[in-house]
């Protein structure tokens, strides 16, 4: 078959790209050797528009043992402990097919993480759909949310929390970004360098068939009105197969048997094998015939470029395959030798008796095109004036807000995953981190999944500094030490300037605001092209962060505990009105530049808050985001049923205060007791307290202005997402 | 009391179990894989939750035949206690042991939270612990749960102090909002007629623990160990 330019252009490849393809190889490829290049080049698996500026992103510290690289992320927590952890994005898949989509998306980070060794100890998720009112955006919710639990219900995972937004934006490009978090060993790593010349190279898993070829190229793309034929691309997952996959492969991880493991993820077996070959400095030669095969008469060419699930390439050690099979006959799973380790740098595969692909290895996985894509700055916003924002009642605003898409519970969501399963959830869903258990221990993993996408758009270098503060003050507000941060970068088409703009910008607002807190990133994943009709995304680098958590009888939630509790309030309140919720719920305003952020001070108070946590001293914490400060108080006062009173602020409109969302603040509620060395603390720390009033009573009461019952409230709160949901299918 | 649990292909409540039997009894259970046949000497089985098989099939079906139940069986009849949770329960109406089928939750979606049982018989190994016509706490995580038997099996479970738990509100009635899945009868659990057989589609073992958010559980497997020790 010859290469024709058409046949070059439909695998995603520019002719410039071409050209290198045969300079590498010094002749015309065939198709497979095409295929190979076209995924291992996809902007998903070679990361060329965006690689120049990760390099920037701070990566290491102390407790860091594994940074970017490898499968995931893997930090020490102590005790011999490592935690394993990584975000990843599915979805193109998931917009085209939103059960599957979702549910492969969490097999494969899954994967991601129990490669590494690591059990999976928890799941999270962060979600962007497009408006409520768009005729496809219940149908994505209810297929995507199906699709997360139906597969990590099954593998027995608890999926213990994650975040979910509604925006036009998103209409024809839904945003699924999946996170695991593992617990491992921290001398029981596992890599995926191969080594040892002449060592097995084996299969293990599920069957491969023809599903999802090409799914990497097709997340490298725009999408078009005929997304809908691009459905066969899209992956089916068996979350029994997984179930089983991790069990046998925990259970080989035990022995002494394995060189080196990874996961077939995005372009399956191809980037499998070159990633472990290539990071070996070493070649492979593979027979395709064995292979397991699902469907009859599969070519070398579908065989590579499947993406089919549950699937794992591990070199094991001489000698060892019949220990190894018998671990995976055991589980009902195929064990298959289907090649072996050479010293020659390349990848030679075997079809039928003949040689049907001969590349070189490192040229392909290492010399992929690296892009310095031209970029603009982004164009700064006006700040807001508050007196140029109306002022609503604020009990009336309150309720408004409360019943909002973005602010609405999400319980609808996360009752329909198992988030208890492994019995080690402390803090269920609903709070700033989830918070679970180290098995057997009392110490704890605090997680959390931070982004505010108007912000970013807003301004995308202010708003990369904000989601990592969120982060780190989600992780604080628990009490957890925030440890490490993994990265899920979703952006529009990067060779449009402006979009490439918002790709640097909140990169460098990322790293800044990492290397300000400590706050390493050591894992993630970037997923471009998500736009459709030529219509973007807004920009969504969706962060999960994990903290560590010294004493589990320490964590504090954000429910009231105790009538007469003094609320505090840390953190200055300016009433910063710009991309906030109040300007979009209440004046229909998307406008202004967003709140910006004070690292010095986010540190300091950080710090504070996890102090008087540690002494005991506080009974209630949240921290305070989308909607600002009577939102927060609301959301602890509806986690308790109970209610408050609150005193009117000084010196600020009424409308600010409540609702400005400016950052580094938190709500504490400490006993009255306990007031005094809280107080001081703060002083002593320069860090702003101020009581603004008590805990109490079924209403909240705002002193001057009037009481709302705080079951409205949460009937309000409660009510949007399932009445959503429910509503008669515009659609059908 | 010697315990044991059954994993099976996709069981994924098994070390749950495991830890709560060990902490409450202070002896680990035997955990017996499905392909075993040779069991210990023992005074309870416990078939765990998860998604044995996948429930590709229809839920618990392919587990009901795999070797080891007919073992479970064939000691059930000699008077051993077997402890069906979730997954379990439903392997446990497969095999026959228990009367009626776990249907899709009657509003078609998966459930996770806690909910409020009413305790309608002290007089059990399971449930000595608690009083008669109390309300207690416990998780459900399923999406297949909706408890269905004919007009005359659900006469003669009542009849006949076979139900175990029913879905109540915080103060014991049994109402429609309090049934997370459409079961008859708001029945969440049910006895054999001897009462050595428990299935029940809340989990007990998930609320045995003060730092997950309660012990309600707790007190069953405190009966099981005051009654088979």
């Amino acid at each position: 078959m010859t290469i024709t330019p058409e046949i070059v252009k439909s695998h995603g490849l520019s002719p410039d790209e071409y050209k290198l393809v045969l300079e590498i190889m010094g002749r015309e490829p065939n198709l497979t050797e095409l295929g190979i290049f076209s995924v291992m080049w996809s902007e998903h698996c070679s990361y060329k528009s965006s690689k120049k500026w990760l390099k920037t992103l701070p990566t290491t510290a102390p407790w860091v043992i594994c940074g970017p690289g490898e499968n995931a992320g893997v930090i020490d927590i102590g005790d011999g402990l490592a935690a394993i952890f990584k975000m990843e994005s599915h979805n193109h898949p998931s917009f085209i097919e939103p059960y599957q989509g979702a549910a492969t998306g969490v097999g494969g980070i899954l994967r991601d993480v129990f490669t590494m060794g690591a059990r999976p100890i928890a799941n999270m998720n962060a979600l962007r759909f497009g408006d409520p009112k768009h005729p496809k955006t219940r149908h994505l919710v209810s297929g995507v949310v199906a699709g997360i639990g139906g597969y990590g219900n099954c593998v027995g995972v608890p999926t213990v929390g994650g975040e979910t937004n509604f925006h036009p934006s998103y209409n024809g490009n839904i945003l699924v970004n999946a996170m695991t978090v593992g617990l491992a060993k921290a001398d029981r790593i596992f890599y995926s360098a191969a080594a040892g010349v002449g060592n097995p190279v084996v299969y293990v898993g599920s069957k491969t068939g023809r599903d999802g070829i090409h799914g990497a190229t097709m997340a490298s793309a725009e999408f078009s009105a005929d997304n809908e034929e691009k459905r066969p691309t899209v992956q089916v997952g068996d979350p029994f197969t997984e179930k089983l996959l991790i069990e046998a492969c925990l259970e080989l991880m035990a022995t002494d048997c394995i060189v080196a493991i990874q996961d077939m993820g995005a372009a399956g077996l191809t980037s499998s094998s070159f990633e472990m070959a290539s990071k070996g400095g070493l070649g492979i030669e593979m027979d395709l015939d064995n292979v397991p095969m699902r469907e009859e008469g599969m070519t070398a060419y579908e065989i590579m470029l499947s993406e089919s699930q549950e699937r794992m390439l591990m070199v094991l050690k001489p000698g060892s395959e019949p220990q190894a099979k018998a671990i995976f006959d055991k589980w009902e799973l195929d064990f298959a030798i289907v090649g072996t380790l050479t010293d020659t740098g390349r990848m030679v595969l075997k079809r039928h008796g003949e040689v049907v692909a001969d590349l070189p290895i490192d040229p392909l996985a290492q010399a992929s095109p690296e892009y310095d894509r031209p970029w603009v700055p982004s164009v700064k916003r006006p700040v807001i004036d508050l007196h140029d924002v109306p002022a609503h009642n604020p009990l009336v605003a309150l309720k408004t807000l409360l019943g909002s898409p973005d602010l609405a519970s999400r319980r609808w969501i996360w009752e329909r995953y198992d988030h208890m399963v492994m019995n080690d959830t402390v803090v269920r869903p609903g709070g700033d981190s989830a918070v679970v258990r180290i098995h057997g221990t009392n110490r704890g993993l605090a997680i959390t999944t931070d982004c505010t996408p108007r912000y970013v758009y807003a301004d995308p270098h202010e708003g990369g500094r904000q989601a990592v503060a969120e982060a780190y003050r989600n992780l604080s507000a628990t009490g957890a030490k925030p440890l490490a941060v993994t990265d899920n970068l979703d952006f529009g088409n990067p060779e449009k300037p402006e979009i490439m703009g918002q790709i640097v910008e909140s990169i460098q607002g990322i790293g800044e605001a990492c290397k300000a807190l400590d706050f390493p990133i050591v894992s993630g994943n970037v997923s471009l092209y998500n736009e459709t009709e030529g219509k973007a995304i807004l920009p969504t680098p969706a962060l999960g962060a994990v903290g560590l958590i010294d004493d589990l009888d320490t964590v504090t939630t954000i429910p009231f505990k105790r009538d007469g509790d003094a609320i505090i309030v840390i953190g200055e309140t300016k009433g910063w009105m710009g991309s906030s919720l109040y300007l979009r719920e209440l004046c229909g305003r998307e406008d202004g530049a967003p709140p910006p952020v004070a690292l010095h001070r986010e540190k300091r108070e950080g710090e504070f808050v996890r102090a008087m946590i540690a002494a005991g001293a506080i009974s209630a914490s949240h921290d305070v985001s989308d909607g600002g400060l009577l939102v927060a108080i609301a959301e602890m006062a509806m986690a308790s049923n109970t209610g408050c009173t609150l005193e009117p602020p000084h010196n600020l409109a009424a409308h600010g205060w409540w609702f400005g969302e400016d950052q580094g603040r938190y709500v504490l509620t400490a006993a009255q007791d306990r007031l005094p060395e809280i107080l001081e603390a703060a002083q002593r720390g320069d860090i702003s307290a101020r009581v603004i009033g008590s805990v109490g009573g079924d209403d909240l009461t705002l002193t001057g202005v009037g009481a709302i019952s705080v079951s409205d409230l949460k009937q309000r709160n409660e009510a949007w997402l399932p009445d959503f949901m429910s509503s008669p299918d515009s659609n059908a | 009391m010697q315990a044991a649990v059954i994993t099976f292909p996709g069981s994924n409540c098994d070390r749950d179990a495991a830890v709560v039997l060990e902490a409450v009894t202070g002896r680990p259970p035997a955990m017996i894989w499905h392909r075993d046949t040779n069991l210990p000497k023992l005074d309870l089985i416990v078939v765990p939750g998860g998604f044995t098989y996948g429930d590709y099939l229809r839920v618990g079906a392919m587990a009901a035949h795999s070797p080891i139940m007919r073992e479970v069986v064939e000691l059930a009849k000699k008077g051993v206690a077997v402890f069906g949770i979730c997954n379990g329960f439903q392997i446990l109406c497969e095999t026959g042991l228990l009367p009626g089928t776990l249907m899709r939750n009657a509003d078609r979606n998966f459930v996770c939270r806690d909910v409020h049982l009413r305790v309608e018989t002290s007089d059990s190994i399971y449930t000595r612990k608690y009083n008669a016509g109390s309300v207690t706490r416990v998780p459900v995580a399923h999406g297949e749960g909706n408890y269905f038997a004919d007009q005359d099996t659900l006469d003669r479970l009542d009849g006949e102090g076979q139900v175990a738990f029913r879905y109540v509100d915080t103060y014991g009635a049994e109402t429609k909002a309090a049934n997370p899945n459409g079961s008859q009868r708001n029945i969440a659990g049910i006895f054999d007629k001897s009462r050595r057989i428990l299935g029940m589609m809340p989990h007990p073992e998930r609320l045995a623990d003060e730092k997950v958010g309660g012990t309600d559980g707790r007190a069953m497997f405190e009966s099981l160990l005051e009654a088979l020790s």
